[in-house]
């Protein structure tokens, strides 16, 4: 393919390519090195690793592939919500035409299966960096930062889990939220709670206790779908952005994928 | 058939949990410690289990629990519950968590053979000196590794299809409700204690517990290589609470669990109106009445007395004998302070289990039972 050939070298030699990629075309060993020193995106890698830690068998990827699917969730969830009202009236109806409207969609599968799939993969993340030992000094803080991760990871599935707004999310969410009524101190149902009185009044009760501020309201209602959904689409994906970033800048700083001394 | 039907009952007698988790946690520690724990009887038992570690035995007996696994779609009630496509990627997890805790155990044995024939671990031996480039090497496999992940992803979603059931309606009560597959752990705890301890505190600890292994783990050695002989309380301990605490309980409630939060065996039919009689005794009347036959006192601390006796012990006497004999070099290593919060957090997380059995065992309702000050253990 001379031609091809041709156009390949005749883009590479251009301004609009030399302003993207600032190192040169030759495949030397400086090049590479450059190739993910000058890339925004690869350079959260070192240029040169060990090599046992890009084995499989030590990784198995699992961090990666539950970043991976962070991304996922991202790029589906916005899909998703283009086509989205988060109100009582409409969360049920949209999910319902996402099914039967469009045609070949796998949207919404995509993002509920990369969810189950994520959860599986931050805990066998967690399982393999606890059999490696990679939790021991000097990474003790970025083992922190990623129980903080796992918890957002949980909490992202489980304000998502409402959105459908069918039987399944609204008692699945009045299940798991019921806890909070149970709060010491500032759940109504709560050891302490009863004691907080000022007078006859009871301070802490059903209307503003911890599940109160949960649900917005008494119930798993309109309150709760749209305080989910803001938690569910910014708030909490906000969140575990920083921490992984923070997670991965530690990841370099703590001297790379943990190997043998 | 009938034989087939005399194997699914056996399989749903077992699934009972008190039979299936005592022989899980059994499994559990002859299968980490083939051939090492109790009497010399039990020892010769469980010494063959050790076998399991070899790649050819653990395949064979993989595919033989993968055939079983998909024979039992034929049955009606099996692919009702597990064919749920929101329980398939759960029944997956049995298979992926059950691989990859194999496989990190016997790369820790491999490690733990070639250390003691004097030779570096794996890892160390393929450190590779020089170091490779990121580029191509590392996101040359990552590249794979996503376009393998997307097409995996997209063949799921097509094959199957996310679940929508009927409107959101809150005059109409599912039974059974459950929380989301991964918090059922959380919801199992529900059934042994009041709901502030399981649904709040217990948790909370959890999340406590994990953020402070590496502060409580004191011993140097096994950083950045599988390993199983350097850390093996460590490993047994995470392992107890990953695989039996959390994954086991999951599963229980996804697949176990049924109308009316009763046990239902993996065979077995979704009976709401199964009848399952309440008989649960506080320990208090156990003690009083029961065995000392007197009236309960009206004092409710002269009431709980025994109930109070036993869960200090337990929390403020057992850590003492904990840090003089059993765990001595912890104790010593750690310092006081350190050891005794490990101590709690690790008595907090074994007090589950042990409500549990006395559950099954005694119908026991409550160590303690102290509504007055919303304090039941
Ligand atoms: C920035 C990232 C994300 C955005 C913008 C987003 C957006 C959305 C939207 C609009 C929905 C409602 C549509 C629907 O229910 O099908 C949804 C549902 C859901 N999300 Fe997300 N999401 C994000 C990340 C995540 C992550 C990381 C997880 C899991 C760990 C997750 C788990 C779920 C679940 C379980 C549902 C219910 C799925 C269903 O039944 O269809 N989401 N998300
Ligand atoms: C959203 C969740 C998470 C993401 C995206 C993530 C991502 C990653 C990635 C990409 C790595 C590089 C090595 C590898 O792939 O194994 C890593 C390493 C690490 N992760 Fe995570 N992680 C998450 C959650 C967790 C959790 C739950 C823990 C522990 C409780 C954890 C602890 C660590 C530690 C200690 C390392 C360094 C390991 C080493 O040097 O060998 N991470 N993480």
């Amino acid at each position: 393919m001379p031609v091809l050939k041709r156009l390949w070298e005749y883009t590479r030699a251009t301004q609009i390519w030399n302003s993207i990629f600032r190192h040169g075309p030759m495949d030397t060993a400086r090049n590479r090195g450059l190739a993910v020193l000058t890339n925004v995106f690869l350079h959260l890698h070192p240029v040169k690793v060990r090599k046992s830690g890009i084995r499989l068998r030590f990784t198995w990827c699992m961090g990666g592939i539950t970043f991976f699917l962070f991304l996922v969730e991202t790029a589906t969830g916005l899909l998703l919500m283009f086509y989205y009202h988060p109100t009582v009236e409409y969360a049920y109806v949209d999910i319902v035409d996402l099914r039967e409207q469009v045609p070949l969609g796998i949207m919404r599968e995509l993002h509920r299966w990369g969810a189950h799939a994520m959860v599986i993969t931050v805990w066998l993340h967690m399982l393999r960096v606890f059999m490696t030992g990679s939790y021991k000094p000097p990474r003790e803080f970025n083992w922190n930062v990623g129980v903080l991760l796992l918890v957002l990871t949980l909490l992202l599935s489980f304000t998502g889990y409402l959105l459908p707004w069918d039987q399944l999310a609204m008692w699945a969410v009045t299940v798991g939220s019921n806890m909070a009524r149970a709060t010491p101190l500032v759940g109504h149902e709560g050891p302490g709670a009863p004691l907080l009185k000022l007078g006859d009044i009871t301070l802490v009760h059903a209307g503003n206790d911890a599940r109160f501020a949960l649900l917005g309201g008494r119930f798993v209602g309109a309150g709760a779908l749209l305080r989910f959904y803001v938690l569910h689409c910014v708030g909490i994906p906000v969140v575990a952005m920083v921490l992984m970033a923070v997670h991965f800048w530690r990841v370099r700083k703590d001297g790379g994928i943990s190997g043998p001394v | 058939m009938a034989f087939v039907d005399q194997i699914k009952d056996i399989v749903n007698w077992l699934s009972s949990p008190p039979r299936f988790f005592l022989l899980s946690v059994i499994a559990f520690f002859a299968v980490l410690f083939p051939g090492e724990l109790g009497p010399a009887w039990l020892r010769r038992l469980t010494r063959p289990l050790a076998a399991i570690y070899r790649p050819r035995v653990a395949a064979v007996l993989f595919g033989f629990l993968g055939l079983l696994f998909f024979l039992s779609f034929r049955d009606p009630n099996f692919l009702l519950i597990v064919g749920k496509p929101d329980n398939v990627p759960i029944a997956a997890m049995i298979f992926l968590v059950g691989f990859f805790v194999w496989y990190s155990l016997q790369q820790g044995r491999l490690n733990d053979r070639l250390q003691e024939s004097g030779q570096p671990v794996v890892e160390k031996q393929e450190a590779g000196d020089p170091k490779v480039l990121v580029w191509p090497d590392l996101v040359y496999t990552e590249f794979l590794c996503m376009i393998l992940w997307t097409v995996f992803l997209i063949i799921w979603s097509i094959f199957l299809k996310a679940p929508i059931e009927e409107p959101a309606n809150p005059a109409k009560t599912p039974n059974p409700s459950k929380a989301p597959w991964y918090f059922l752990g959380l919801q199992e705890m529900l059934v042994y204690f009041d709901p502030w301890i399981a649904g709040v505190l217990l948790p909370g600890l959890i999340i406590l517990g994990l953020m402070a292994i590496p502060y409580f783990d004191t011993n140097p050695k096994g950083n950045g290589y599988y390993t199983f002989k350097e850390r093996r309380l460590e490993i047994a301990i995470f392992l107890f609470g990953f695989v039996v605490l959390w994954v086991w309980l999951i599963l229980i409630g996804t697949f176990l669990r049924g109308p009316n939060q009763n046990f239902f065996g993996p065979y077995e039919y979704w009976d709401a109106h199964k009848l399952v009689p309440l008989i649960n005794i506080e320990f208090s009347q156990l003690m009083w009445v029961k065995l000392l036959k007197m009236p309960l006192p009206s004092n409710p601390m002269a009431r709980e007395i025994f109930g109070l006796l036993v869960v200090g012990a337990y929390f403020l006497v057992l850590p003492r004998i904990m840090g003089r004999f059993w765990m001595k070099r912890h104790y010593e290593k750690m310092g006081p302070p350190r050891f005794y919060v490990m101590a709690f957090l690790l008595l907090t997380m074994l007090s589950l289990p042990i409500k549990m059995l006395l559950r099954w065992t005694m119908n026991l309702h409550f160590l303690v039972f102290m509504p007055e000050a919303f304090f039941n253990i």
